[in-house]
């Protein structure tokens, strides 16, 4: 059963499956050219002190992104 | 036979006629510089691209005799039209600039790593791509095939190690036979067969049309064409604008059905395809990790507690103020040094030279001057040694991160913290290292704002200003209160003015966060000696030529015009009487009576530089905006010392001194002397607890000086930011000193 949120509502340690990223522009741009594209899984390593950004793990990198950019992304958490 | 054979290679070795230029491509953070480092040791020069604040490199190597110029691309993710780095960088591929490409990748990240590759394959692109950092991705437990990976690709692919020379010698020598066989065919994706279609279809259009053929293959501008590449678009729009629109017609109708159909935007196809075709290369073996084994796992554990939410900020704090303590604590040795090689020059020309307007231009001008420049060259170098450590072992992105919450705030990034502190966020900094700083600030609108905000910090030349005034004026109990107080003002209002900025004159949307934290590194000692060395010699180069001019016009302000002969003669004579009493002082004289003498001797030569110096044009300039600044309840004195502390803020005290005719301070740090001007000020009939408040506040927040200004037009590439700091930041230290001014009015009398 698939259990689609957004990327903000993550904790620590969740893993999940990219399932759609839309942004429009640069934002959308930039988020994919770091690797986040549908079907890319990802691990959420922290959170800075005031609980934004959050820092991911894919494919061997950490990417760190705002919570108002995480809002484009949408994860099929396991 | 042979002998003609041999002969047609060399003809195609030497077919450029010019030495060849081999293109260094990669990702930040893929160990690209020490790459750069290795081949070319100490034989680079870096530069400006011009109009942007992008470095440009390049060095020189031999290989098997050919003499190659290696060419640094700024490290880009991927080749879009949104960053500067990433225009400059297409530019520098574009028009047969280069004839070939090093691609440096981390071999622990090689999917992320890869799109950059794709992106210069599609542009025809002879590509050469060397899997660095090979030690790294042993160590976790991370293997590669490479010959699998070649055969994936289509490229020549080799191991490297950059940090023990591994590789380099091997990919160079490939890059070079990749040079000469010129351009070859671009990769051709399949993005889906509508796009596809289109795709072919333009770049038959673009081939027939010769569209900008001079400068890319057809497939590239018809591919970026289909990305709807706003600098592509515009480039092909200047060539020829009826074949552009034509072109746009079809991209547009593809877009139409694409969107329809999948609901999403082309560029986002194009690098998922990008993605796709990159996964299936590196998947059936290709790539393999151990099981059990993390190459981060290192990197994890220490960012628990560099990153935590208790230890985090803490960390950090304590890393700000070491890193403070070392570059102004430390670099004031070497300052002084500087300082008192200088003095000792002047003192020789001094002593050499006959007395006259020329040796006062020498001493009082042009050593003057170049010893304003100098002096903040050991700041730069220990301030930018700091930095770069802390930029390529990795910390700097963890504290971007952990800061960001708070700067985004006020329309900047979490990066704007270490321009803040090294310009005097922590008492005491300097807003040249703090404005050379923001370059580490990827974010053009972030970064402009910081660095227009920045000189309001308390910056260690602003000190001695504070230090005489309050201590005078509020005690020296109450002193440190007071300069605490400016700190946090000058913070807050370095902050609000950001905020205002992003709404205003520097408006835009913020600049997408999205970052790398890369692994923790111990980044190797002759990269980050280099680093400050390039800053160092930069700042020297830019700073001392305007400098110069500066320094010798605002010597020439405080000089000319000279006193008329008469009026110059009665203060003459005032000295000679003076000099004449002590040099016929008795010898059994008492001592008393003698430091009498000489105190009136003193007192007669003070008054004398004081009258020349209210005959100069900045004694007349100070006059002439007297009623200007009245209302903040300064007088001509106070006036002239501000315009001398757009030179250097150090003059500030200085140029007070010799107004009130205490003599030249020449210390702002000596007690006595200070002390002596202190009480002076408080006792002058104009000044107030009120005017000191209304002083200091002006100080704090006027036009930064003239070093700042200079490494400020630099760093935000126009002029209009050099002229927006002088007159925006006097304008806003008006009002705030007005405000502070009839505050301390009503609270004080």
């Amino acid at each position: 059963m698939s259990n689609i949120i957004n990327l903000r509502k993550m904790q620590v340690g969740q893993n999940g499956r990219i399932t759609s990223v839309e942004g429009k522009g640069e934002i959308n741009r930039r988020i994919r050219d770091m690797g986040l594209i549908p079907g890319t899984k990802i691990t959420i390593v922290g959170r800075a002190p005031l609980q934004d950004p959050v820092a991911l793990r894919l494919s061997g990198v950490t990417i760190s992104l705002r919570n108002s950019e995480a809002d484009h992304i949408k994860v099929d958490i396991e | 036979m042979s002998a003609v054979l041999k002969f047609e290679k060399e003809n195609v070795k030497f077919d450029s006629g010019k030495p060849l230029r081999i293109a260094l491509a990669g990702n930040p953070n893929c160990g690209k510089t020490t790459v750069f480092n290795g081949y070319t040791g100490a034989r680079q020069h870096v530069g400006n691209y011009p109009g942007v604040t992008v470095d440009r490199k390049e060095g020189e190597v031999v290989v098997d005799d050919v003499s190659v110029t290696l060419v640094d691309l700024p490290g880009t993710y991927s080749l879009t039209a949104y960053s500067m780095e990433e225009i400059v960088a297409r530019r520098e591929l574009s028009s047969n600039n280069v004839q070939a490409v090093i691609d440096v990748a981390e071999a622990s990240a090689l999917e992320r790593n890869l799109l950059l590759t794709v992106q210069m394959l599609e542009m025809g692109m002879p590509v050469v791509l060397a899997c660095n950092m090979m030690d790294e991705a042993k160590a976790g437990g991370i293997h590669i095939d490479i010959a699998g990976l070649s055969r994936a690709l289509g490229i020549p692919v080799f191991p490297m190690t950059a940090r023990s020379g591994e590789g380099l010698k091997e990919v160079l020598e490939e890059a070079v036979r990749q040079a000469r066989g010129g351009m070859r065919e671009p990769l051709r994706l399949s993005y889906g067969s509508d796009v596809d279609l289109a795709l072919k279809q333009m770049e038959e259009k673009v081939a027939a049309a010769k569209l900008l053929a001079n400068k890319y293959h057809p497939y590239y501008v018809a591919l970026k064409l289909m990305e709807r590449d706003s600098d592509m678009m515009a480039e092909a729009r200047a060539a020829d604008a009826s074949t552009a629109h034509e072109l746009g017609e079809i991209a547009d109708k593809v877009l139409k059905h694409v969107r329809s159909s999948l609901g999403t935007n082309m560029e986002s196809i194009i690098t998922d395809h990008r993605y796709g075709f990159i996964r299936s290369a590196l998947s059936n073996g290709v790539v393999t990790q151990d099981p059990g084994k993390d190459r981060l796992a290192f990197t994890d554990k220490l960012d628990r507690v560099l990153t935590n939410v208790f230890f985090g900020p803490i960390i950090m704090l304590a890393v700000l103020y070491l890193m403070y303590q070392l570059t102004i604590e430390i670099g004031a040795y070497p300052q002084g040094w500087v300082e008192d090689g200088l003095a000792a020059i002047g003192d020789w020309v001094g002593d050499t030279m006959a007395d006259g307007s020329l040796k006062s231009l020498i001493v009082d001008g042009i050593i003057n001057g170049v010893g304003g420049v100098l002096s903040f060259v050991p700041l730069i170098v220990i301030m930018f040694s700091l930095l770069s450590f802390l930029e390529d072992c990795g910390y700097m992105a963890r504290m971007a991160y952990m800061m960001d919450r708070v700067f985004r705030m006020f329309g900047l990034h979490g990066a704007s913290v270490m321009p803040y502190c090294v310009a005097g966020g922590i008492a005491g900094g300097c807003a040249i290292p703090g404005a050379m700083a923001t370059r580490t600030l990827r974010s053009p609108k972030e970064k402009l704002a910081t660095l227009l905000t920045l000189p309001y910090m308390t910056c260690g030349a602003k000190w001695p200003v504070f230090l005489l005034l309050a201590t005078a004026f509020f005690g020296t109990e109450e002193a440190p209160k007071i300069m605490f107080l400016l700190t946090i003002i000058g913070w807050g209002m370095a902050l609000i003015v950001a905020r205002l900025l992003r709404s205003t004159f520097v408006k835009g949307e913020p600049t997408p966060f999205v970052m790398e934290l890369p692994p923790y590194r111990f980044p190797t000692l002759f990269s980050v000696l280099l680093h400050c060395w390039e800053r160092a010699w930069m700042y020297i180069k830019k700073a001392g030529t305007i400098l110069l001019a500066i320094s010798v016009v605002l010597w020439a302000m405080m000089k000319f015009p000279e006193m008329p002969e008469e009026m110059a003669a009665t203060y003459e004579q005032k000295v000679e009487t003076a000099q004449k009493a002590v040099d016929e002082l008795p010898k059994e004289a008492s001592e008393e009576q003698r430091s009498a003498a000489e105190e009136a001797l003193a007192d007669a030569q003070n008054e004398q530089s004081e009258a020349e110096l209210a005959y100069s044009l900045a004694g007349r300039l100070g006059k002439g905006v007297e009623p200007l600044l009245a209302p903040l309840g300064y007088d001509w004195r106070t006036d002239i010392a501000l315009i001398a502390g757009v030179a250097a803020k150090e003059a500030v005290v200085g140029t007070l001194g010799t107004a009130w005719s205490m003599g030249e301070i020449e210390d702002a740090e000596d007690e006595e002397a200070t002390k002596s001007l202190g009480d002076r000020l408080k006792a002058a009939p104009n000044w107030s607890k009120a005017t000191a408040l209304s002083l200091m506040l002006f100080v704090l927040l006027y036009s930064p000086c003239f070093v700042a200004l200079v490494v400020i037009k630099q760093e935000a590439g126009s002029w209009k930011w050099l002229f927006f700091s002088m007159v925006f930041n006097t304008a806003l230290a008006y009002g705030v000193a007005l405000i502070g001014y009839r505050i301390g009015r009503v609270l004080w009398g």
